[in-house]
């Protein structure tokens, strides 16, 4: 279906500035070779910028797997001198629960931070008055720009001792429910806490995201959902949500990769442990790849560095897998979406 | 060493700028217009100092080297110091890569670092100086408690998370004129892998005997604790929980109550004194080089007013520098560093312990080698 609002953008190309039908690219390059070559220059510029990307990646990759080598084929009994690698030497037992962690809080994040980003999201395309709406956006923008270490401060030194009561609440009364397990650990540094700023700092780029789509939804589609008697609710539910959703899983993985790999706020809020627990709220149980990398990179020794760097790799291909599961995803959902 | 300085400072101010842009050179104040790139060194009686060093290493000599480098700059004006607080284990690497010209380590290097390191100084030897004595305090948070008397046994019992209560028989009998609150004790460490650590789990190790079942390491032994990351994080914890116990670098310990250790009878403070006091009584490491003056603490002393968790930090260096102007430089801000003047600079800065006359006497033998 094609929308009456996109049709202008269609005939807008800079390179038309007449309203009269152009020939065919092929003559242009005779009749007007100075404009063609600013166009070649552009094109050969935009590939280059993105096989650049490509390169950028390639760099990285090749960086890991090379750093982390000596790692991966050191004999255990070389890593096992190193203090907080397992006493049998076994990397893989390190970058285990790592791996577990770094999920475990990336997950829990995205669980907490995804209902609210949606209903602010919704708010702010569909219900708030128009000048409400554009303030709204302008602060949700505005909370996306604060730097990471500045929300582990907040967690760690305000929201931690506040916190501390609703913990213990839910360790006392929903202790048997395995992820409340309690009593809750003073000081409150555990994941439970974790996945609470990690969803903070995930929310505005979510919402952000889910707000830019909702806004996209042809109006048409609205229109006739109201025409059928929808009421705004079901409106959103039956033409806004479908429309959107390919967008919001979009937005969530963007969330999930900033959360994954989140490093100052876990770092200065997690009391780390290595173990596969899911008790949120002990202490001392949980850590992740990239805060666990911020922590014993000061004083590890050469080897020591390489295994961190081993453990960065596993978080570079679990970053990819996510992504790459929700490209997936959307693809899948393409059809669905009504933006065709 | 004489230093001499001319009265023309303005001219010179200009050029020890324009020198410090250009390396480590010896600026001869009558030739200030072309500054040499490394050609002299500046050995002669007529040159004064002037140039860049830079060190990196351990955090726990932050706040001292802090107090050095304004102190040695202040009777040098012409040379710059930077130091790098990255960690002990970033410093020994920068410094065996010929990154820096000194390291600060919390600990000793070890065999393979020594091996890198005899290669970086060659032909000269690694110098490894313990000019750094600080007192490790065992702090906690509670209230209207400013000090408790533990001995090792039981400071080993309440970090292995044996004595769980603030009011446990064990602490109680130490301390008959404290009231002890019925409450849990947290004990939290340090997440990241430090000196203070393996010194702390060193001196548990030696001297609470079966109470503390692990081995000294720079990484905390037990998981399933609570932990924060580096000295102020560990420090900022205890201050947030009432009932919460942590071990950290004396001078950062503010107004936490602090635990007096059980030594022989008695129960010592810690004290600059009587960390200067253990290391005195203890002997050197054996097999390592002559420059080296790595002591073997003796942590379960009986010595009276010895207060045995201590963290030694040593400066290395090399005993010979390819570049001689860096070697002179090493050589006058570690004579700095070792003097009376320095030891207690750091002393006010950081709360450490200045050296003994002896020690000083060792380490000078090492640093007036430095070429």
């Amino acid at each position: 279906m094609t929308h009456p609002d996109r049709e202008p953008s269609v005939s807008s190309i800079p390179d038309a500035p007449t309203p009269t039908p152009e020939p065919p690219p092929v003559s242009t390059q005779g009749t007007r070779p100075a404009k063609d070559r600013a166009g070649r220059a552009f094109a050969g510029l935009s590939t280059g910028a993105g096989a650049l990307i490509l390169l950028v990646l390639a760099a990285v990759a090749g960086f890991l797997l090379l750093e982390a080598w000596p790692a991966i084929q050191a004999p255990a009994e070389e890593l096992a001198k190193i203090s907080w690698i397992p006493d049998d030497g076994s990397l893989a037992r390190y970058v285990g629960p790592l791996v577990f962690g770094t999920l475990l809080g990336a997950v829990l994040a995205l669980l907490l931070a995804v209902p609210v980003a949606l209903g602010i999201a919704l708010f702010i395309s569909h219900y708030a008055p128009r000048r409400l709406a554009s303030a709204l956006g302008y602060v949700v923008d505005l909370l996306a720009a604060i730097p990471s270490v500045i929300y582990g401060l907040w967690g760690g030194l305000w929201l931690a001792p506040r916190v501390q009561p609703l913990w213990d609440w839910l360790g006392a009364n929903l202790g048997f429910i395995p992820l409340f397990e309690g009593p809750a650990a003073t000081p409150p540094r555990v994941m439970m806490t974790v996945g609470v700023v990690l969803a903070v700092m995930i929310l505005p780029i979510i919402t952000a995201v889910s707000r830019e789509v909702f806004l996209q939804t042809p109006r048409l589609h609205e229109e006739a959902a109201l025409a059928l008697g929808a009421t705004r609710w079901e409106m959103v539910r039956m033409a806004v949500l479908p429309f959107g959703r390919s967008g919001v899983i979009s937005a969530s993985m963007l969330g999930l990769g900033r959360a994954l790999g989140e490093t100052m706020a876990v770092l200065m809020i997690l009391s780390p442990g290595l173990t596969y627990s899911f008790a949120l709220l002990a202490a001392g149980r949980h850590q992740t790849i990239a805060a666990n990398i911020a922590l014993q990179f000061p004083e590890a020794s050469p080897l020591g560095v390489s295994a961190l760097i081993a453990t960065g790799l596993a978080l570079f291909v679990i970053t990819l897998l996510v992504n790459m599961a929700a490209r997936w995803v959307v693809a899948r959902r393409a059809d669905f979406s009504g933006a065709n | 060493m004489k230093l001499h300085r001319t009265s023309r400072i303005a001219p010179l101010a200009a050029v020890g700028a324009l020198a410090l842009t250009l390396a480590a050179c010896g600026s001869d104040p009558a030739t200030d217009d072309a500054p040499t790139t490394d050609a002299e060194s500046g050995t002669t009686e007529e040159t004064s100092l002037s140039g860049q060093l830079s060190g990196a290493g351990a955090s726990s000599q932050e706040s001292a080297m802090q107090a050095w480098i304004a102190g040695f700059q202040s009777a040098n004006p012409d040379v710059s110091v930077a130091y790098d607080p990255v960690g002990s284990g970033g410093g020994r690497t920068q410094f065996t890569e010929g990154g820096v010209a000194f390291a600060g380590s919390d600990a000793a290097l070890d065999e393979e670092e020594l091996a890198l390191g005899a290669e970086r100084c060659a032909p000269g030897d690694v110098a490894e100086l313990p000019l750094y004595i600080s007192p490790i305090a065992v702090v906690f948070n509670l209230e209207g408690v400013d000090s408790l008397n533990m001995s090792a046994e039981t400071i080993a019992q309440v970090f292995n998370g044996e004595i769980t209560q603030w009011n446990d028989p064990a602490i109680a009998e130490a301390n008959p004129d404290v009231e002890l609150p019925d409450l849990a004790i947290t004990p939290v460490n340090r997440s990241d892998e430090s000196g203070t650590t393996e010194n702390f789990t060193e001196y548990l190790a030696a001297a609470a005997g079966d109470a503390w079942p692990h081995e000294a390491s720079g990484d905390w032994p037990r998981t399933g604790t609570q932990s924060a990351q580096g000295t102020s994080g560990v420090v900022q914890t205890v201050t947030e929980a009432q009932g919460a116990i942590t071990y950290a670098d004396a001078s950062k310990a503010g107004a936490l109550g602090t635990v007096a250790v059980q030594v022989g009878e008695g129960y010592v403070e810690y004290s600059p004194e009587a960390a200067a006091a253990v290391v005195d009584a203890s002997p050197l490491a054996e097999g390592r080089g002559e420059a080296s003056l790595v002591r073997e603490l003796e942590r379960d002393t009986t010595a009276e007013g010895a207060y045995p968790i201590v963290l030694v930090s040593y400066s290395v260096a090399c005993t010979e520098y390819e570049d001689e102007a860096e070697g002179e430089l090493v050589k006058a801000f570690l004579t700095y560093v070792a003097s009376e003047e320095g030891q207690q600079a750091a002393a006010g800065a950081a709360g450490s312990a200045p050296i003994s006359e002896e020690m000083r006497g060792n380490v000078m033998e090492i640093v007036d080698a430095i070429a």
